[in-house]
């Protein structure tokens, strides 16, 4: 089985320092982590970048698409924006980026806590070439080919792997 | 406590998930912690603040109330509206069961005008599992009270509401006071504790205002107040219920007050960091004592609020459930086609 252990490190610096070429970080933004491999990128990148505001977490069990299909995520948790907003820049940041419907709960779901005036779309890992809706980040840790699976595992430590599909054991959960 | 109302398997579906929601007898610890995480979910642990979420948006809610209610029929059209679902809430009083349309007639129109779910409550005993087991395989029953047999929703947000104060219920001493008799909560709550494994559940009350036999409930009796709530973590009073009593069974609700009415003296009896839990609508001056239901120990407010997060929390798991079996039985159907397909692969090989 060939698997690859990405340095996780590395991609946080590299998000950091595509960040502070952004001008939102000259406008006092929030941050919001996707539970559960978004919030582990979200703590670390919160963390580095030492924002005042607490960290937001949305679970978007609630707003999944397939709802009719699978029903509910038995461990879904409640989403906590502890700040207004309506009128904030906010950062939203992803583990993995696959075929963007997460990206849609999400933006569904802090769209019903008020009207951000932006959000910035960051992204550990880019799955290319998967997209099944039009999103795409603004920024991304480091792109891999859709047929490439990965394995997320947090918090501490934050590990990412890179599977073979062609080994990967059917059962093992896939981001 | 088993009755002849709840042949309890009628609200579970061939996975053994709830389907109908009619009583918690017959349900396992892990239905009941399902619902209790659940509900939790939709709860912001920093604000207490309960969501919209679109969770059953398109799915048809219908509240039928045969009889009196505020909070559970409010707080059924809050959780129903919090899940997204559109909700229609029937007012039997100005309804053609009026102008003499049979229950079945009424429900069938109703169904026919697409309901995916059926929240009802009833003065008569078993009436859910009545409406449940006529109603088509898709439509779903909640029971907000039938008679003098349950109340399983009003049970999970006590349960609820335990939990958030005490933490595991299995270690608790939880004491139920008042009209025994007549209350479906009490037997629903009893019921709840049971399954979830409450160290002691005591009841307390006058012979008069008991079922028979009620230590037959896994329950310890007591007619004496003081020793009843002595010691316990959990005190919930119980509404005494006029309506429903058709004789004489106690002198007056004075001397009912002054035997079994929850005072600051009597709540001293209790753990010091007991909580004080009624189902509502509270008689002030008959079972509790406006010092104590406003009292720093009254929990009855939160029990409201929380009550939608149960709502909300049932209504889910039984849509959620019914979508996962229609996913079963798609794979399990496409699973026979495949075998079918192979078989017939096999055959012309030969």
């Amino acid at each position: 089985m060939t698997e690859l252990n990405i340095n996780v490190d590395t991609l946080i610096e590299e998000i950091c320092a595509q960040l502070q070429q952004k001008t939102i970080l000259s406008q006092s933004p929030k941050m919001i982590g996707i539970r559960t491999g978004g919030e582990w990128v979200a703590q670390k990148l919160h963390e580095k970048l030492a924002f005042s505001d607490p960290l937001g977490v949305i679970d978007i069990s609630f707003y999944r698409d397939d709802f009719s299909k699978i029903g509910l995520n038995p461990t879904t948790k409640p989403s906590d924006i502890p700040w207004e907003v309506d009128d904030q820049h906010i950062i939203l940041v992803d583990d993995v980026l696959f075929t963007g419907r997460t990206t849609r709960a999400a933006l569904n779901e802090i769209f019903d806590y008020g009207r951000p005036a932006s959000v910035t779309l960051v992204t550990l890992l880019d799955r290319k070439g998967c997209r099944e809706l039009p999103f795409q980040a603004d920024i991304v840790g480091m792109s891999l080919e859709c047929n490439k699976t990965i394995k997320v595992t947090g918090p501490e430590p934050l590990k990412v792997t890179i599977v073979d599909p062609a080994t990967l054991n059917s059962k093992e959960e896939i981001a | 406590m088993s009755s002849r109302l709840s042949s309890p398997n009628i609200q579970l579906n061939e996975l053994g998930k709830l389907h109908h929601f009619l009583t918690l007898e017959g349900l396992k610890q892990h239905h009941l912690v399902e619902i209790l995480d659940t509900a939790e979910s939709f709860i912001n642990p920093n604000t207490n603040e309960i969501k919209k979420v679109p969770v059953l948006r398109g799915k048809s809610i219908m509240n039928l109330f045969f009889e009196p209610s505020t909070r559970t029929r409010t707080t059924f059209e809050i959780a129903e509206k919090r899940l997204s679902a559109d909700v229609s809430s029937l007012d039997i009083q100005t309804s053609a069961t009026k102008k003499g349309e049979s229950l079945l007639d009424t429900l069938w129109n109703l169904q026919a005008m697409q309901a995916n779910m059926f929240v009802i409550r009833h003065a008569q005993s078993g009436a859910a599992q009545f409406f449940a087991q006529h109603v088509a395989p898709d439509v779903h029953v909640l029971n907000a009270g039938d008679g003098q047999h349950a109340h399983p929703t009003q049970a999970m947000l006590d349960m609820f509401t335990i939990r958030k104060h005490k933490g595991d219920i299995f270690d608790l001493k939880i004491a139920i006071v008042g009209d025994l008799l007549h209350s479906r909560v009490v037997r629903s709550q009893i019921q709840a504790l049971s399954i979830l494994e409450a160290r002691e559940i005591r009841v307390v009350g006058p012979k008069t205002l008991m079922p028979e036999s009620p230590e037959a409930l896994g329950v310890h009796v007591y007619h004496d107040m003081e020793e009843g709530i002595k010691g316990v973590d959990v005190i919930i009073m119980v509404r005494l219920q006029n309506e429903r009593m058709t004789s004489a069974l106690i002198p007056s609700e004075k001397e009912f007050f002054k035997l079994y009415g929850l005072t600051e003296a009597r709540l001293a009896l209790a753990k010091p960091d007991a909580i004080v839990m009624h189902p509502g609508p509270i008689n002030r001056g008959v079972e509790i004592d406006s010092a104590v239901a406003d009292g720093p120990q009254s929990v009855i407010l939160e029990q409201v609020t929380y009550g939608i997060a149960v709502r909300m929390a049932v209504m889910s798991i039984i849509m959620s459930n019914a979508a996962q079996l229609t996913q079963y039985k798609t794979e399990q159907a496409s699973l026979e086609l495949d075998e079918n397909s192979t078989l017939k692969v096999n055959l012309e090989e030969k």
